[in-house]
């Protein structure tokens, strides 16, 4: 039988399993159908909840404008599947092309796509982050209880981390009029994803909107009162202050871990496939019936050095699903890379922020339109004298300018003239990123390194 | 009836703000905030916000709830 | 196709009731270069990707001695460029001011809180039809509500309505690429701005001791009266001249096309993406002529240098193949309708949310009542105005009136 037949055969009577009902799941999904796959398609997620939403969960959620419950997904098309919801997988048998569930079922598959995204990072120490008053925010339920929490009257917020989550915690529940800490390890907030530069606009932002802002310095302990509610916070510092409630925003750690001991290229950092989607194993071999998508994907792209990227990224969740549902069914020169340029964003302190490339990859950075004192401005990364990325603050009809930049390789700095340009030649300056050794907060776009997986690569769980 | 924005798309126009100020709204000048579901009433108004929209970035879905076969998966 | 005469057919009277042939034919060179310097860009990718280029101004101070330039008035009016003509951070400054008692974020329900008032136009403008068997579409119908609208808007005394309707065909027509470079339409244009201005500091002046609704009101603490002045002037053009094009347009588009006008009948909600596929296929404002480039710009393997007067083409990039299938072909159907109707970027028309209503409440009321029985001349006869394209008539046989 000829592959093309055999590729015929699956899109009509193959089974096709989903681990993780979620948006790259949905859409992963949607798309399969939608390319004419009549087979069996089973959807498997460990929440019992059908794909939601999950920007609006540190958003309008919060804000008390949309309720966490509403945010299921809208479809594009039915997907006639069979939903296994509130239920984990824990192992892969790739011998047997069997996923196994927690509660001790298998489901067979001809082709897997695996889409369990990340999970937020847990407080450090786990029975400080067992107290009554410690927060996550990732999920539905995340979101439900600390908009309840939130509502029920609380004198002092404190957030750990100020990445993105962190920060958009803060900008709700100042506009909700609670007093908010934010307690940041690095110079300033988002400088793990935008650099120190525009970090130090989110500073002044951050405390002109009256966050208590205290960077440089970390949490080392929460502390509960007797019946184990939080009522303190130790601070690296020497200095205490008193919370009802902490939100931990410290990143996000990939659901990885139920691939341990299959024999694909998964660990701590994502797991590892090629443009296509197709997953490696631990040899560096791509398999041909097991593909990942979103965030718990990474794999290279040529625009930054063939690098292995792992992005949290609501558009790259939606797009890399539906590449690999197109390739999942389709014969090998059909098959269409996964080359979608980065691009983010985050509404704050009522400032929407965008970002396209990679800016932790800039090595220099200019302003090239509008003034960071304005609060609205397009910053542009270079890297060895190109362009990178761009980032902007309230300017996001100049980003799809910038997107084509960098997909052209285009010159850094920028020599052109254009509108809003403040200043006669750009100086470029650094654009002041932490040491990338040092483990930064919500950094969202990790680059995980050349290899698709290192020789001796084994599994290793990730600790916090 | 659900819908979701593509934030990435959406370069804050605002035009679904104007059309269907109970569903859409923006914080500050750019930042694009909505609801993920809505009900009948506002049904034309979500139309008429998604068919305007300069980058049709906004997916709607009209359907009734989907009934998911969720099996309970107590084995 | 003679070279260097591109302009000059664009703006040819003999090309106005069909140009699309013509935007055909600019498409084969997508960035073409007239003899004199000035680039027409004609396809979708191109436009937009130009709309939305930082290196292109709408300054057009920034041309070089020699070529026209509009919305930049004489010194002695006084008057400075409206925001159309202004790049950021002038640009941003003033569109936010003006914003924010128009729309989204402070005024979210500002337009909404006027359906009311431009059903009723509606339905009087319709029941005036009442026994008759011809109507100038124009003048009858499409003409008078965006009139009103834009009063309402600013808070302009309906009564004076008449005046601005002289003033604001001068400064429409002043616009125009080709009447724009006669000194006589451009004096005419000015006198009308300098009239019209007289009139509104007047109406400035009483509005900031007696504040009223609209925006004039509103905006009247916040801005220069120079500043608010020439955006009047142009928020009063623009209200009187795209809209009117626009239902006309729709009208006359579901006249020739009788099928959908058939489904529109049995489905009025085939109203949003029927008045959305007519800003595609015939958009009110055809192309923008007043952009310079800043630099030299690389686009379709051109270099637009740096200076050169640049025409987005924007009724040529809607009919583009390569991005709309069958683009000749009136599809209310159509998906993924990301037209350039009402332009994209910084610049994106800024009374398109009050067009949407006024067209959501106008076009399913007259196909409502309405029974028509044929156009009477097809095609109408045409404004001169070729960037702000429309029917000067649309007269229009009728067989009966429902209530």
């Amino acid at each position: 039988m000829s592959a093309d037949a055999d590729v015929e055969v699956l899109r009509r009577q193959g089974r096709i399993v989903v681990v993780g009902a979620s948006l790259a799941g949905l859409r992963a999904a949607e798309t399969l159908r939608e390319k004419g796959f009549t087979g069996s398609l089973t959807m498997i997620g460990d929440e019992p909840y059908e794909p939601y939403d999950r920007p609006p969960l540190s958003k309008q959620a919060l804000l008390g404008r949309a309720r966490p419950e509403d945010t299921a997904l809208p479809r594009r098309r039915d997907i006639d599947a069979e939903w296994r919801l509130g239920v984990a997988a824990e192992g892969l048998d790739r011998v047997a092309k069997l996923v196994r569930l927690a509660n001790g079922a298998t489901v067979a598959y001809d082709r897997l796509l695996i889409t369990t995204g990340t999970r937020a990072r847990p407080w450090i120490h786990p029975e400080e982050a067992a107290l009554d008053g410690v927060f996550v925010l990732r999920t539905r339920e995340d979101s439900t209880r600390l908009t309840r929490k939130l509502a029920g009257g609380v004198s002092r917020v404190l957030v750990i981390g100020a990445g993105f989550t962190g920060s958009e915690v803060a900008s709700a529940c100042r506009e909700l009029g609670l007093e908010v800490t934010v307690v940041e390890r690095g110079p300033a907030p988002l400088v793990g994803p935008l650099g120190g530069v525009i970090g130090a606009v989110a500073d002044r932002l951050q405390r002109r909107k009256g966050v208590e802002l205290r960077c440089g310095i970390s949490v080392t302990a929460l502390e509960g009162d007797d019946v184990g509610r939080l009522r303190r916070a130790h601070l690296s510092d020497g200095s205490a202050i008193d919370v009802e409630v902490a939100v931990v925003s410290l990143g996000a750690v990939r659901n990885a871990e139920w691939l341990a001991g299959s024999g694909v290229a998964a660990g701590p950092r994502g797991v590892a496939c090629d443009a296509g989607c197709r997953v490696f194993d631990v040899n560096g071999i791509v398999t041909d019936d097991i593909y990942a998508a979103g965030d718990v994907a990474r794999s290279p792209h040529p625009l930054f050095d063939y690098q292995f990227l792992s992005l949290e990224h609501w558009g790259n969740a939606v797009e890399q699903a539906e590449i690999a549902a197109h390739n999942m069914i389709c014969a090998g020169p059909e098959r269409r890379p996964h080359l979608w340029l980065p691009m983010f964003w985050s509404s704050q302190f009522g400032v929407n922020i965008k970002s396209v490339g990679v800016p932790s990859m800039g090595d220099q950075l200019v302003i090239a339109q509008g003034a960071l004192d304005e609060e609205r401005f397009v910053a542009v990364y270079g890297y060895h004298g190109r362009v990178i990325a761009a980032a902007s603050f309230d300017g996001a009809k100049w980003m799809g300018f910038y997107e084509q930049q960098i997909a052209a390789g285009a010159p850094f700095p920028p020599e052109y003239r254009t509108v809003d340009r403040r200043t006669e030649t750009l100086q470029p300056v650094d654009p002041a990123f932490p040491d990338p050794h040092l483990p930064t907060h919500g950094a969202t776009v990790t680059l995980t390194g050349h290899s698709p997986s290192e020789r001796r690569v084994t599994f290793v769980p990730a600790h916090a | 009836m659900r819908l979701v924005v593509d934030l990435n798309r959406c370069q804050g126009f605002a035009q679904c703000v104007f059309l269907a100020p109970d569903v859409f709204s923006l914080h500050g000048d750019e930042a694009l905030l909505f609801s993920p579901r809505f009900d009948e009433a506002q049904r034309d108004r979500v139309e008429k916000a998604a068919a305007a929209c300069p980058v049709q970035a906004i997916l709607v879905d009209y359907s009734d709830e989907p009934t998911l076969r969720v099996e309970p998966d107590v084995g | 196709m003679t070279p260097g005469t591109i302009t000059a057919q664009i703006t040819d009277y003999a090309n106005r009731a069909d140009p699309y042939p013509l935007y055909a034919e600019l498409r084969k060179t997508p960035v073409r270069r007239e003899d004199d310097g000035t680039y027409v860009v004609s396809t979708y990718e191109e436009v937009r990707s130009l709309a939305n280029d930082p290196r292109l101004s709408n300054d057009t101070r920034n041309r070089p001695p020699g070529h026209a330039r509009p919305g930049q008035p004489a010194e002695e009016t006084g008057l400075p460029p409206s925001f159309i003509f202004t790049d950021p951070p002038v640009h941003d400054r003033l569109r936010d001011t003006i914003n924010r008692p128009f729309g989204p974020p402070h005024s979210p329900r500002f337009l909404d809180g006027l359906r009311g008032e431009l059903a009723k136009v509606v339905t009087e403008l319709l029941d005036a039809f009442e026994g008759k068997d011809q109507v100038d579409i124009v003048e009858d119908f499409s003409y008078p509500l965006p009139v009103t609208a834009i009063c309402k808007v600013l808070g302009v005394p309906r009564e004076d309505e008449p005046r601005f309707h002289v003033w604001a065909d001068a400064l429409a027509s002043s616009l125009d690429p080709q009447s724009g470079g006669g000194d006589e339409s451009q004096e005419k244009a000015q006198r009308a701005r300098q009239d019209m201005g007289a009139y509104l500091t007047d109406l400035i002046e009483t509005k900031r001791r007696h504040p009223g609704p609209g925006i004039l009101s509103a905006l009247a603490p916040d801005m220069t009266p120079a500043d608010l002045e020439a955006t009047a002037v142009l928020l009063l053009v623009a209200g009187h001249e795209t809209t009117v094009n626009a239902i006309t347009n729709t009208t006359l588009t579901l006249l020739r096309h009788p099928d959908v006008l058939q489904r529109f009948l049995q489905d009025p909600g085939l109203a949003v993406p029927l008045i959305e596929e007519v800003l595609r296929y015939e958009p009110p404002v055809q192309f923008v002529p007043w952009t310079t480039a800043l630099a030299d710009i690389d686009v379709a393997g051109t270099t637009i240098p740096k200076g050169s007067p640049v025409w987005l083409m924007l009724a040529a990039a809607n009919r583009d193949p390569q991005r709309f299938a069958d683009p000749d072909r009136f599809d209310p159907d159509r998906k993924d309708n990301e037209h350039l109707g009402f332009y994209t970027g910084i610049h994106y028309c800024f009374g398109a949310p009050l067009a949407r209503i006024e067209l959501h409440v106008a076009v399913p009321e007259l196909f409502r009542r309405v029974t028509f029985s044929q156009l009477l001349e097809d095609p109408p006869p045409y404004r001169a105005n070729a960037v702000l394209r429309g029917p000067r008539h649309l007269p229009v046989a009728i067989e009966g009136l429902t209530a």
